[in-house]
């Protein structure tokens, strides 16, 4: 099952490589890792989407091990946590003026838009989850895609609440979510 | 006060205390070298960085202070890569400082330019690549405050040859502000509840020692725990010392070439309580029959370790010592004088295996000697070992009785750590008695350093264990490979000749009755000794757990005809 964090780090040179040279070392497989600038610049923000085979354990895991890196500020795992998540799609699709109309179409039922028209191909862009683009690709497949480019999932929590922590330490700390991992350790 | 970036370097040294560095100069740490010269600090010429590493390794096991080693860029730094890992796996603190070509070379494949911090990124607890002299003070602060605090371990600061050079304004830092780093001290009180309500129910406890009761230096802590809940202790090959050997509730080592009696009584066991130690898979046998019937309490300061391999049903994440006082307090006290006697049952019927109560057949046995060494130093000594069986039956034999004596690579497992650990350990104890036991094998990875020892005038007693073979893999050849010995058969060097080379007196023993006197003459001859043990060549650690299987199923040396 895939797991969504959001890792704040020291805005510093070489965290990035710090942070995925642990997804490698630790046999992880990081399905996305967005990253970017925060309200603080001294902060770094990490949406990492995850491949967790053995659930909460895994997160356990995953989420003691970012910690040990000194530059890691925090943790939270935002998964079953009502959030925002945004993911954005550049699509340049092969197609000539006599289909245009009907990508055109496409795109307003998803709420994308045309960005750029060539003679023989458009850019779509796309705002969405995962889901969301997911659908449009494969409507738009059939017509022929050219290239595509993703930017990798965001996540963002609603109104005030946090994501789990569960590392001991840490603010709001959940103990409870460790007593679970009882009957889940392999 | 305006300095050079390399006298700063030094001028954070003397501030951190640092009273030795080993190391090896080279090009990019040049003007580190040659400001040095204007210092306090002794430095140790080492005779290849691996041995420099493992010096200040040993020096920081000697003396639980933080260990610093040097070399320059490229190949001086990347034969620091062992050694660093070495103190890696074991949690040891040490700062590495490593010369860079200067900044605006990097990238460009200069003359000795190896991406050091990359390579050492998933072997160090932290490392920097510091580009200006204004950053020196500050990296270093923050370094050695790292390598020592939470769990411990090595740290590498990458220096590039420009801001050796450049000067700024000196500050030293007055504390080190790190947002992301905040070690836990204490373990919630509930959960120390939940802990203590285990330990009141439990009939049959066992304590595993781990490294991480030294590195806390909480031995005392651990002492009252024991003796108010009568638990027995059991080590890990770390934890060897924090425990007095010769205590009534000590069991010694548990694990692969643990004691049988140790091994049963954590099979056997109701409560597990694990005292910084990390179910190391040399530890546990297979995962899936280890310690079935007991409930596992988990101190450790380092949350990635709790339920890692071993799930715990209180993880108590925490400096040990600190938990530790918080704990004994609120406990009870115990006698489990039951449990106790079925533990010495089994102790009783192991010890008529033990190789130590064969009768005499003339033959060198390493376990013999290793008696023969603890007797003459009067179990005191400080002792070092390279890895493999003479490693083992050090482990089993040299009985100790207070820790930061016994240096051993555990984790890493580093052949040629003896030798070189032993010189580090000289300047942190230079009146304690110092062994170095090393095989064959081991010795010759790293026997250079003998010069380094004489230079130094370091006195280190070398025990070399010789039977012609790489004994432990010989071993498992004979066990589980049908005695199809593949590379194992070594020629060795006329070693005494090879040590009065370098300036080191030397014997060579090869009978039971010039042992004693051998060991008499190495403990009265001043300065660094060699002695070669000719020994039995093919004799096995016993007990042992085969790779894979449970605890309990341990492979016992055949009884004497």
């Amino acid at each position: 099952m895939n797991y969504t964090f959001i890792v704040k780090v020291e805005n510093k040179p070489g965290v990035l490589n710090r942070v995925s040279s642990l997804f490698r070392r630790r046999n992880f497989n990081i399905e996305s890792l967005a990253v970017g600038r925060t309200e603080n610049p001294d902060v770094s923000r990490m949406t990492i989407v995850v491949d967790c085979p053995n659930g909460d354990v895994d997160a356990h895991k995953l989420e003691a091990n970012l910690y040990k890196l000194v530059n890691v500020i925090d943790v939270q795992d935002v998964t079953r946590q009502p959030s925002v998540t945004r993911d954005l799609a550049l699509i340049k699709v092969k197609v000539g003026p006599e289909r245009r109309a009907e990508v055109n179409g496409l795109a307003d039922i998803f709420r994308a838009h045309i960005v750029d028209v060539a003679p023989d191909s458009v850019i779509v862009e796309i705002t969405g989850t995962e889901d969301k683009i997911e659908g449009m690709i494969e409507l738009l497949r059939p017509i022929g895609i050219m290239e595509m480019v993703r930017t990798g999932q965001i996540s963002m929590t609603r109104g005030a609440l946090d994501g789990v922590r569960r590392m001991p330490g840490t603010v709001g700390s959940r103990y409870d979510d460790i007593m679970d991992l009882a009957e889940m350790m392999p | 006060m305006k300095l050079k970036g390399a006298e700063i370097v030094w001028e954070c040294l003397v501030r951190e205390g640092v009273e030795v560095v080993f190391g090896y100069p080279g090009g990019a740490n040049m003007p580190i070298y040659d400001a040095m010269l204007n210092y306090p600090i002794h430095h140790v010429l080492v005779r290849h960085e691996q041995g420099g590493a493992h010096m200040a390794d040993g020096y920081a096991r000697a003396s639980g202070k933080v260990g610093v080693s040097m070399a320059t860029s490229g190949p001086g730094a990347t034969n620091l890569v062992t050694g660093i890992a070495t103190a890696m796996m074991d949690s040891v603190p040490v700062v590495f400082i490593t010369g860079q070509v200067a900044a605006h070379l990097i990238g460009g494949d200069a003359f000795q330019e190896i991406d050091v911090t990359g390579i050492t990124l998933p072997i160090t607890k932290h490392n920097y690549l510091v580009t200006r002299a204004d950053e020196i003070a500050e990296t270093i602060r923050e370094a050695f405050y790292v390598a020592k605090s939470g769990r411990p371990g090595p740290v590498l600061i990458d220096i590039c040859k420009n801001a050796q050079v450049e000067s700024c304004e000196f500050i030293y830092p007055a504390e080190v502000e790190l947002s992301g780093y905040k070690p836990v001290m204490h373990s919630p009180r509930p959960l120390l509840d939940e802990a203590v309500k285990l330990i009141e129910k439990a009939k049959r406890p066992v304590i595993l020692c781990g490294h991480g009761v030294i590195m806390s230096k909480a031995e005392e802590e651990l002492m009252q725990f024991a003796v108010k809940t009568q638990t027995p202790v059991a080590n890990t090959l770390l934890g060897l010392g924090a425990f007095p050997a010769s205590h009534e509730l000590n069991l010694g080592m548990m694990g692969m070439h643990g004691e049988v009696h140790t091994n049963l009584a954590i099979q056997n066991a109701d409560l597990i309580l694990a005292f910084g130690m990390r179910f190391d898979d040399r530890v546990t046998g297979t995962l899936k029959t280890y310690a079935p019937k007991a409930k596992k309490i988990h101190i450790e300061i380092d949350p990635a370790e709790v339920h890692k391999n071993v799930f715990a049903d209180v993880p108590l994440v925490g400096d040990l010592k600190t938990v530790l006082r918080d704990m004994i307090p609120l406990l009870d006290e115990y006698d489990h004088d039951e449990w106790k006697q079925e533990i010495s049952k089994w102790r009783s019927e192991a010890d008529a295996r033990s190789i130590m109560n064969w009768p005499e057949d003339g033959k060198l046995y390493v376990a013999h000697l290793i008696g023969d060494i603890w007797k003459a130093s009067g179990g005191g000594a400080i002792v070092t070992t390279d890895v493999g069986q003479h490693q083992m039956w050090t482990a089993q034999y040299y009985q100790l009785e207070a820790p930061n004596r016994w240096i051993t690579s555990g984790g890493a497992g580093t052949m040629g750590f003896g030798l070189p650990s032993a010189i580090g350990a000289w300047f942190a104890a230079k009146d304690q008695e110092i062994w170095a036991v090393a095989g064959d094998g081991g010795f010759q990875m790293t026997a250079a350093e003998l010069t380094t020892a004489v230079q130094e005038g370091a006195n280190v007693k070398v025990a070399i264990m010789n039977n012609n073979f790489l004994g432990m893999v010989r071993q498992w050849q004979e066990f589980f490979f049908e005695k199809r010995y593949s590379a194992v058969n070594m020629r060795t060097p006329d070693f005494v000749k090879l040590a009065e080379a370098h300036g080191v007196p030397a014997r060579r023993v090869t009978s039971r009755d010039e042992v004693d006197d051998a060991i008499e003459w190495a403990r009265k001859t001043p300065g660094p000794v060699v002695l070669e043990f000719k020994v039995e060549q093919e004799d096995a650690v016993y007990p042992m757990v085969p790779a894979g299987a449970a605890l309990h199923e341990m492979l016992q040396r055949p009884v004497k005809q």
